[in-house]
């Protein structure tokens, strides 16, 4: 292909995204919206902690966390602080960002794996403050969030609003709230990957010393990018709690810090698009078999003994993320790229004389 | 006092069997450098096997056959993933195991379901009485069968010819192998025993006067991968250490919990985490871990 034409391909292809995105909410039931809109802020949140493992080498076991930080900070902040919902939910990422930085001085020293473990410190003590901290979280039933509104224009079902004859509710305003949300995350990481720092994150990761003896500062990256990760995940959990429309302790427990880290490796490590990929895949999967689970096989409905949906669709990513790292380094997007070379090496083979041989294959 | 020494021998009998899952994860990680996070769902799976067979069985064969079995998961996962995985780095293949923890939990807590497992051993909820303190037959036997099991693996990682093996690769994997020490069988070794010590642990952590097996069992193993960490993950008598600490902890702060009402209900199940992040903040290694250091 050539330069130019790929250019066009990768503008039809982003052009029929963005449609497809606006379009969506005018045809999509409730029900799509809703994951979709999961899907949503978990790509927020897997594209800042493939920052964190996928483009540093630092595993974190406790994302879901920061997560629970963002939701609760939003709601305490708004309902008994009183600040305006737009600020409120600034602040809340700050302060997730704020409680990824009061663990850098374990984050900017421990690598890796161990990091990994340290961090399940996170998920425990996290789960125990927001049992024990009633007045605060609410305790085992969790807390209603108050919907957002922006320069009067209110995120909830009330007031009606009817666009194009599609009635206008909390999801379909949400869905673009949504969307300008993850874009702005995936741009803002896509600067922060391709930059001097992205370039730093990445020695750190494939050769420390070398790092150190280039003039890398480790630990401050280290614990930077962390606290960066962090700021990412308050943001999801503010989304999250939005959709939700209530804040409970159980949901930012141990497995959603798991769902997480199969997001990236499923979508391919050290990417934006990888991160968003993976976060599709994942909040996708267990409601495409809650919806189908009749006509399955080997999917039970729920209650029923059999496997349930949601069981079959963490054994289907689990059995994804062995598989994708034993076969498919990169993951989904990796390939993606990989059948994008080959296939024209493919029309090559087949037809040996045609004159379209590619000068430049990449 | 009495209530304090009974905590105290409470705590060193559960730190000690947390102390076996932490010398698993150890001896796994000096083998073959991976962070194993499937270690929770070993434990689950022996666990879940003497529970299922020990109606049929009767319990000592039932417990041989789940030592049996995790070992051979163990194994098993060692040989189909772990050393099938062509990757860079070792954190990438901690992930693995993580994919591999998914799958087993899922499945295993899947099997068991809302349950709770007896384990059908013979100690059931007898208590000894040593002087003023009271404390349950099975936590006595779970120090004894712990510090057996320590002593036995201890003494076969110095004077035996697998465990000079297993020290070498530890040292200097690429020489070893070149001194003609098979890594592909220290490593399989390494996950099988890892597999049976996750196995005997379980047992100890299903039986009085915990209910049995369900599957917050899980969340129990998992206080064993502080054990690991703080006591420093290359090194064994950390996992000793690390496990003594934890369960010593543990027991304190939930024996206690009525004094320390400010800190919260079910303190004593966070409590492992939070010593751990003290003990990290002062040492990054762990106690007797080694600090890596790099001449370049």
């Amino acid at each position: 292909m050539s330069r130019r034409s790929r250019w066009i391909t990768l503008g039809a292809v982003w052009g029929a995204v963005v449609v497809a995105a606006v379009v969506a909410p005018f045809y999509l039931e409730g029900f799509w919206l809703q994951t979709g809109l999961f899907a949503m802020s978990a790509a927020v949140g897997a594209i800042g902690i493939n920052l964190l493992t996928g483009a540093t080498g630092q595993l974190s076991l406790g994302h879901a966390f920061f997560l629970a930080v963002g939701a609760y900070a939003y709601v305490y902040l708004s309902t008994d602080v009183g600040l305006p919902t737009p600020l409120a939910a600034v602040v809340a990422v700050l302060l997730a960002g704020a409680a990824g930085g009061a663990f850098s001085p374990i984050a900017g020293r421990l690598k890796g794996a161990y990091l990994g473990i340290a961090t399940l410190a996170l998920i425990f003590g996290g789960q125990h403050v927001l049992f024990n901290a009633e007045p605060l979280t609410g305790g085992y039933n969790g807390r209603p969030v108050p919907p957002m509104e922006l320069f009067g224009f209110v995120f909830a079902d009330t007031p009606d609003l009817v666009l194009l004859n599609v009635p206008f509710g909390a999801l379909e305003r949400l869905w673009f709230l949504g969307l300008l949300v993850l874009a702005a995350a995936a741009a803002f990481a896509r600067g922060v990957l391709r930059g001097r720092p992205g370039l730093a994150m990445n020695t750190i990761r494939d050769h420390e010393i070398a790092a150190g003896v280039m003039g890398v500062p480790v630990a401050r990256y280290r614990a930077g990018v962390f606290v960066l990760s962090s700021m990412y995940g308050g943001l999801a959990g503010v989304l999250v709690a939005l959709v939700f429309q209530r804040a409970v302790p159980d949901y930012f427990g141990f497995l959603l810090s798991l769902d997480y880290l199969a997001m990236i490796v499923i979508g391919g490590l050290g990417s934006v698009a990888g991160a968003v990929i993976g976060a599709v895949f994942v909040s996708l999967l267990p409601q495409l078999l809650t919806r189908y689970s009749d006509s399955l096989p080997l999917v039970a409905e729920p209650g029923s003994g059999g496997v349930s949906p949601a069981e079959a669709a963490r054994i289907l990513y689990g059995a994804a993320v062995v598989t994708v790292v034993l076969f498919l380094p990169g993951g989904l997007l990796g390939l993606a790229t990989r059948l994008r070379r080959v296939i024209p090496r493919i029309k090559e083979l087949r037809w040996p004389n045609s004159a379209t041989a590619p000068a430049s294959r990449r | 006092m009495t209530t304090f020494l009974e905590l105290l021998a409470n705590g060193i009998s559960v730190g000690a069997v947390y102390a076996l899952i932490a010398l698993g994860f150890v001896v796994i990680f000096k083998a073959t450098e991976v962070v194993n996070f499937t270690h929770a769902s070993l434990l689950l799976a022996g666990g879940f096997l003497v529970a299922k067979l020990h109606p049929a069985l009767g319990f000592w064969l039932a417990l041989a056959a789940g030592v049996a079995g995790a070992a051979l998961v163990g194994a098993l996962i060692e040989f189909l993933i772990i050393r099938r995985a062509r990757v860079g780095s070792h954190g990438v293949l901690a992930i693995v195991t993580i994919g591999v923890d998914i799958l087993l939990t899922t499945e295993l807590t899947r099997q068991i379901g809302t349950d709770v497992l007896a384990l059908g051993d013979p100690w059931r909820d007898q208590v000894l009485h040593l002087g003023p303190i009271t404390i349950a037959e099975t936590r006595v036997v779970a120090l004894g069968v712990a510090a057996a099991l320590i002593t036995a693996f201890l003494l076969a990682f110095k004077f035996t010819g697998w465990g000079v093996a297993m020290r070498a690769t530890a040292e200097d994997a690429e020489t070893a192998a070149l001194m003609g020490v098979r890594l592909g069988r220290v490593s399989l070794s390494a996950w099988a025993v890892a597999g049976a010590l996750a196995a005997i642990a379980a047992l100890f952590l299903c039986v009085f006067p915990t209910p049995g097996l369900d599957r917050s069992t899980t969340a129990a193993a998992m206080k064993a991968f502080p054990a690991a960490i703080l006591g420093g993950l290359d090194s064994t008598t950390g996992a000793l250490a690390g496990g003594l600490i934890v369960g010593v902890t543990e027991a304190l702060m939930s024996g206690y919990q009525s004094q320390l009402a400010f800190l919260g209900r079910g303190i004593g199940d966070a409590a492992p985490f939070l010593v751990m992040i003290a003990i990290l903040l002062f040492r990054p290694a762990g106690i007797f871990g080694t600090k890596e250091l790099a001449r370049v």
